[in-house]
């Protein structure tokens, strides 16, 4: 059974006035436990509407989501719990930070959610070793860190909460290329230690290349497409179409292809490029 | 839910209020309310509120957002209502019970009272309705200006009006923000007891305040950048130019002026 599932969903901001806009038309979509996501789309696309349905921050106009199974709106009371099971962080999530200590702030949610102080020491310790912030950070102002660290210790807080979903709206805008990669790589280890699902927005196709089990695009409020990774990327034309961009490496190959030098393959990150390349000139040495 | 607060309630159009001139706009609702307040029978409250509808009229905007401007102030109409129910004791007796006394005076005063003020708060929204907070804020430094004389910040005053307004939608948009990722994290804010939801707003407020001084400082280098040094020699893009149909427009207030003093007296 899929652990998240959206059927129709549809989303319509401010009802009845000249502003009235859909950002979210008839989404139906099937999202498995353990995958890694990447979501992809322009500028109001609808992709941030999108995920706030996902913990329950908003209530679709019409349509369901469905949290294991169960419409997640069913019993209204209850909507805090999906917000602990799905974990959202949002874009620049350092600007949400407000505690005294790195600790108080992780540990936010996970009081919320009203576990004792040795379980919460032990998740605010363990999501600090998982993003890759040092212990003794943990007593300092977060008002003091980079801005790399604060984003790390916001999604540090989000991800204490153990949610089994964990949705990251641009986990990387702003950031520095090394900060960038820092960042992708501790999620991509606690994706490996947990098991968890996890959907990233992203704008770069390279990072979403590098990650991504499955790709959701969303163009003008609706579901463009929903797929493995490699047969996203195999559309490249229409996907240029609406405006987003494929890995340049898959650019490049795409144009020698075209040039009559196939390799079979979709290629998507540069370290896949080079092995295959140096593959082809071994064999070609060998001949 | 945020999203649907409207600041300055300003409401776009190009009818003839629209396009007068923001500085007379201000000095006719201070002659409107002289007029409102000068007369002090039913026939100046008449001429009163053929003026008010007759600009509601003029301004193109339907009576329904007006009688929505009152609706904030209804519990303060009905106390002004009761309290001159209750304690004008002029005239017949119509109704008592132990010391409360109603009488016709008293009934006369609050109705008139009640008309006077839903007067009041229609015609000077027809003032913001129709003109924008900025080319009010223009306006209101215009007017202001002889101050400048006794060193009163004008401009400065201005300005910080301006960049107020300019700034409300951004720190609602910010509020919005906030409060979705902290809900996010299980923060209680529109639910939960109201000791949780008070110690839940600190997580909304050290944000906001944190990013409204940030987003303070940047402003204040980008003006630095653009070489802003406060009010002297600045000239502006809008330049407030009054046009003959200010002048008419003053001219008919200042007659209804006349005419309720003149009918007050007669009266």
């Amino acid at each position: 059974m899929a652990i998240l599932e959206t059927q129709e969903l549809t989303y319509t901001y401010s009802v009845g006035t000249p502003f009235e806009k859909t950002a979210v038309d008839h989404v139906s979509l099937k999202i498995e436990e353990g995958e890694m996501i990447g979501v992809m789309g322009h500028t109001g696309s609808g992709k941030s509407t999108l995920i706030q349905h996902f913990n329950g921050l908003l209530r679709p106009t019409s349509g369901k989501v469905l949290l294991d199974g169960k419409d997640i709106w069913e019993n209204k009371e209850k909507i805090r719990d999906v917000r602990f099971r799905v974990g959202l962080v949002f874009q620049y999530p350092e600007y949400q930070i407000f505690e005294e200590t790195v600790y108080r702030d992780i540990a936010f949610g996970p009081k919320n959610m009203g576990l004792d102080e040795a379980e919460i020491k032990r998740r605010v310790y363990e999501t600090a070793h998982d993003i890759g912030l040092s212990e003794e950070l943990l007593e300092r102002s977060p008002f003091e860190l980079s801005g790399g660290q604060k984003r790390r210790v916001a999604i540090a807080g989000v991800m204490a909460m153990e949610p089994r979903v964990l949705i990251l709206d641009e986990p990387t805008a702003g950031l520095d290329p090394a900060g960038r990669d820092k960042i992708l790589d501790h999620i991509r280890h606690y994706h490996e230690r947990t098991k968890n699902t996890i959907l990233i927005v992203s704008h770069s196709m390279e990072d979403i290349a590098s990650f991504a089990d499955k790709i959701l695009v969303m163009s003008r409020a609706k579901l463009f497409c929903y797929d493995e990774t490699v047969k996203v990327f195999a559309r490249a034309d229409e996907i240029s179409q609406i405006g987003l961009d494929v890995p340049q490496i898959t650019k490049v190959f795409g144009e020698l292809r075209r040039r009559g030098l196939d390799f079979g393959k979709e290629v998507f990150t540069v370290g896949y490029a080079r092995d295959l390349l140096l593959r082809q000139l071994a064999e070609r040495e060998v001949r | 839910m945020l999203r649907d607060i409207t600041i300055g309630q300003y409401f776009p159009g190009d009818s003839i209020i629209h396009r007068l001139d923001p500085r007379f706009k201000i000095v006719m609702t201070i002659l409107y309310i002289v007029m409102l307040f000068t007369g002090d029978n039913y026939i100046c409250l008449g001429v009163g509120a053929v003026y008010t509808f007759g600009a509601i009229l003029l301004s193109r905007i339907p009576l329904k957002m007006f009688l929505r401007s009152v609706k904030p102030l209804l519990p303060f109409l009905i106390i002004t209502a009761a309290i001159n129910l209750m304690f004008m004791n002029s005239g017949d007796v119509l109704w008592q019970w132990k010391f409360i006394k109603i009488t016709d005076g008293g009934l006369n005063t609050s109705v008139f009272m009640v008309i006077r003020i839903v007067l009041l708060i229609m015609g000077s929204s027809l003032l913001t309705y129709t003109t924008s907070p900025i080319t009010l804020t223009d306006a209101i430094e215009r007017l202001l200006s002889p101050l400048r004389k006794i060193k009163f910040p004008v401009h400065e005053l201005a300005m910080m009006m301006s960049i107020a307004l300019r700034f409300i939608p951004t720190l609602i948009e910010e509020t919005d923000k906030i409060m979705s990722a902290q809900k996010a994290r299980g923060a209680e804010i529109d639910t939960g007891s109201f000791t949780t939801r008070a110690k839940n707003l600190i997580s909304i407020l050290v944000p906001l305040f944190i990013s409204a001084f940030r987003r303070a400082d940047e402003l204040a280098t980008a003006m630095e950048c653009r070489c802003y040094h406060g009010g002297e020699g600045r000239t502006r893009l809008r330049q407030l130019r009054s046009a003959p149909r200010d002048y008419t427009a003053l001219a008919v207030t200042v007659l209804f002026l006349a005419a309720v003093i003149v009918l007050g007296r007669l009266f």
